[in-house]
Parts: C-alpha cells; sequence; structure tokens
C-alpha cells in the first residue's frame, strides 16, 4: 500500500487517480498507523515552501514519515513541493526543509533567460536524465508537466533529470530509498504512469 | 524545450457539451465524459471546461460531474463558471481540477482573486475575459452573463486581476467565437506585450496555422473549441487532436 500523505495539502486526488489507473494500491491518509505500515510514501505539495512545511510540521506525522524514510528506508517519492522539502531551504521562505538531502531550493534567475520568458515556468517540457535514473527506466523521449518558479540545486550525483528553461536546471533527484520530481508525473499523461508504476513496482 | 500548450476548450451547458457561434446558438456536440476520455487517449497538453450557463442560473459549479472529468484527466484541467467564493475554489481542487477560471466574479470582486490565489498560489487561477468590438469596431470587455459590452478599459482591467493574483489570463474574442477563421492576431499581440503573466489565447482557430499565428504574436498557450469538436463544412462532430509530431513541426518551424 502507498500512502499518499494528507497533511491538508497540494491535489491528492489526481495522485490516487493516477496510481488507481496503473492499478497498484494506494490511499490518501494522515493516519499514523496507516502510514506505519505503507510500503512506500509519496509526499505531495503544492502552493508556498513555507505553508507546505508549516502544514506538514503541524500535522503530526513527521515522527512516523521520518522513521519511515531514514530507519527503514521506504522508497518514498516527494512531487513538486514535497520534491523541495526534501532538502535544506528554500529561497522562497523561512521555514526549514526536512535536509534529509543536502541541496536548497532556489529560484530561475530571469537574467538568465530571454525577457520573453514567463515565470512560472509552466508547461510540457522534454527531461534529459543522467545517473542512475531508476524511475525514467523504459520511459521514450520523456516529457512532463511542469509549474514552477524554484528549483532544486544539488550535487550531481543525486541528479537523475534535469530540463532547459533559459538554462538547465535540476528536475528529478534519486539517493537510495528517496526520488523527487519537481514536475507533476500525476499530470504527465503516458509518462507520468510509467514512472509512477515503476516507483510502485520498487 | 517548453513548447506551447495548446489547449482543448469544451463547453458545457445543463450537463452536456455544446459549442456556440459568436457566444449564440449552443449547438449539442455530445456528452463531455466521452470527449474528455478521447481528448485524454489523445495526450492533450490540458483541458479547459467552462460552464456557459451555471453563472446566469446562480448555480454552483456541478460538482459531482467535474469530479468524473478530473477523474478522466491525467493532464491539468481548468474549470470555470459559477464560482463565486473561496469555498467554490477549495471544492473544486479537492475533487482534482487543476486550476480554477473566474470571469463574472472577477469582474464583479477582483477581491475574490487575491483570496483564492493567496491560498492556493496563482498557478491555480486564470481570469478569463471576453472581448467583443463596438459598433465603432473597438475592442471592449464584453460581460457574457449580461450580454452587454463594458466601459471598463481592458489593460486596467487585466492589471487588476494580475496585480490581485491571477497566474494566466485567458483572453476570447466574442467576435471570433466558432468561426474558426482565424484569431484576433492584433489582439493578442497587444494584450501579450503589456502583461508578465502567460497568456491562453482563445476563439477563431480554424486551421493549424492559426495556432502558430497566436503562437507568434506572443501567446504561451492557445485554447481552441470549435476546431476539435467539428469536422468539415457542415460542422459534423467529430473530436481531434494534432499529433505531438505534428505541433512539435507547425510550433518549432
Amino acid at each position: 500500500m502507498i500512502a499518499i500523505i494528507n497533511y491538508n495539502v497540494g491535489n491528492l486526488l489526481s495522485i490516487h487517480n493516477m496510481f488507481k489507473k496503473i492499478g497498484a494500491e494506494s490511499c490518501i491518509t494522515n493516519d499514523v498507523e496507516v502510514i506505519a505500515n505503507a510500503s512506500k510514501i509519496l509526499l505531495p505539495g503544492v502552493g508556498h515552501f513555507d505553508y507546505c512545511m508549516q502544514q506538514f510540521n503541524a500535522s503530526g506525522l513527521k515522527t512516523v514519515i521520518h522513521k519511515k524514510v531514514i530507519n527503514e528506508k521506504t522508497p518514498t517519492l516527494g512531487i513538486c513541493v514535497g520534491h523541495q522539502m526534501l532538502f535544506e531551504k528554500s529561497e522562497e521562505g523561512l521555514e526549514k526543509g526536512l535536509a534529509w538531502l543536502p541541496g536548497e531550493v532556489v529560484k530561475f534567475d530571469t537574467t538568465q533567460m530571454p525577457s520573453s520568458y514567463k515565470i512560472p515556468h509552466m508547461g510540457w517540457t522534454d527531461i534529459f536524465t543522467q545517473n542512475k535514473a531508476t524511475l525514467f527506466e523504459n520511459i521514450e523521449k520523456p516529457r512532463f508537466y511542469m509549474v514552477h518558479s524554484y528549483y532544486v540545486k544539488c550535487a550531481e550525483e543525486l541528479v537523475t533529470a534535469k530540463a532547459k528553461y533559459g538554462y538547465m536546471f535540476v528536475t528529478a533527484i534519486e539517493k537510495d530509498n528517496i526520488f523527487g520530481t519537481q514536475f507533476h508525473p500525476e499530470k504527465s499523461h503516458s509518462f507520468g504512469m510509467k514512472l509512477l508504476k515503476k516507483f510502485a513496482d520498487l | 524545450m517548453l513548447r506551447h500548450r495548446i489547449i482543448p476548450c469544451l463547453l458545457l451547458k445543463n450537463g452536456g457539451l455544446v459549442k456556440t457561434y459568436k457566444f449564440k446558438n449552443p449547438k449539442y456536440v455530445g456528452d463531455p465524459i466521452n470527449a474528455i476520455r478521447i481528448f485524454n487517449d489523445k495526450e492533450v497538453d490540458e483541458l479547459m471546461v467552462l460552464d456557459i450557463t451555471a453563472t446566469n442560473a446562480k448555480q454552483e459549479p456541478n460538482y459531482h460531474l467535474i469530479e468524473q472529468f478530473a477523474g478522466e484527466c491525467f493532464m491539468p484541467l481548468s474549470y470555470g463558471g459559477g464560482i463565486t467564493s473561496v469555498e467554490h475554489a477549495h471544492r473544486l481542487f479537492s475533487i482534482g481540477v487543476e486550476k480554477i477560471c473566474l470571469q463574472t466574479a472577477a469582474l464583479e470582486n477582483p477581491s475574490l482573486i487575491s483570496q483564492i490565489s493567496s491560498r492556493f498560489g496563482s498557478q491555480s487561477v486564470l481570469v478569463s475575459i471576453d472581448i467583443k468590438k463596438n459598433w465603432l469596431g473597438k475592442r471592449q470587455l464584453y460581460s457574457a452573463t449580461r450580454e452587454k459590452i463594458l466601459s471598463t478599459n481592458i489593460l486596467d482591467f487585466i492589471k487588476i486581476a494580475i496585480d490581485s493574483g491571477a497566474g494566466e489570463i485567458v483572453l476570447n474574442s466574442v467576435d471570433h467565437d466558432g468561426v474558426m477563421e482565424g484569431m484576433d492576431i492584433e489582439l493578442i499581440q497587444q494584450i501579450s506585450g503589456a502583461i508578465s503573466v502567460p497568456l491562453i489565447a482563445l476563439g477563431g482557430v480554424g486551421k493549424l496555422n492559426d495556432i502558430k499565428l497566436a503562437v507568434n504574436a506572443g501567446a504561451s498557450a492557445v485554447a481552441v473549441g470549435a476546431f476539435f469538436v467539428f469536422h468539415g463544412p457542415h460542422r459534423a462532430v467529430l473530436i481531434t487532436y494534432p499529433q505531438y509530431k505534428e505541433l512539435e513541426i507547425l510550433l518549432n518551424s
């Protein structure tokens, strides 16, 4: 059972719908016991970094999720702000991130792109994989739906995919049991289905 | 690279799918769930559903129906029609809608834009405006619910909407709606050059090249109604969407 963490943030139903579509068992939950018994953790997140962290910290789920991710090495996927929260901090706000991985979240540098480029970066974007990109195996010409103004800056060895918006930026990461995508697999048709299927099958 | 989004725009009337001509004569084109399934199978970039009767009938969004739509959409879904409060928006987000589209409510009460965007993020709030030429041929804001041309300056209103937190502007042209003879390129150029958020151009696409012209004029996305639901001179209903490769060639060349 994949636990889609409900901490009052994000569009959880879309993720649940896609797991249903690919035949993976998942549930939207804020129940400590359900999470403790889950085989996978899905950490969503939409909106402001600080708002997401505050909601997460207030959810009472931090201890059980930390134990699952860090001690039990349960496969965990963060999506969008859920992906950003895996790191130490964000330029968007003052709250500390979960700091499960070293790195920070930074804003798009508009001085490095043509003035016609609008922020947020929104739409379908080709991605380029690197390292051992476990979740991207068997995805041909991968493209995903993105909507964000911030992205993760971290060591190359964590990076599994980059995309280009004015310049190359990190759009997916992986470290042992922890995965993150800046884009929205749950809104990315067959590309997202393949990625989430791979995660569900880990 | 980032491709410009091509977005089928579906109109709802009493739970059925319709297509209008210059905002009039809604013609029934079929069952919305069926159409959405087909668009999903064709892997469209995004989907927009606008209920054209909810506001006038003073009805809230048809949540039950929209939840079914969202269950079929493995791409972003935006919905407009009958949204007058933060609660309505919240309920739509919770049943799987990514973006809500405000029009009448935004005109009457721009603070609703900021109330929704500050809580759910500006990426989730579209503000749509309809433009119609007056008898002198001057483009003006148009209220579809009141069937009346408004005196508010177009750019002034758009600036208020963006300052209030609108993440994208949907720009529709009443005179081009359903006509399928090209978009109002001059209008798209004028508005896209003046705003900092993405512009979704709507109204008038009758061939693929019309999309390209709108993109060249500065539209971040092009929404398409009649061209994706009608086929041939007699407007037989046939749901279509260009192949990814076709769009790549069209928009990158």
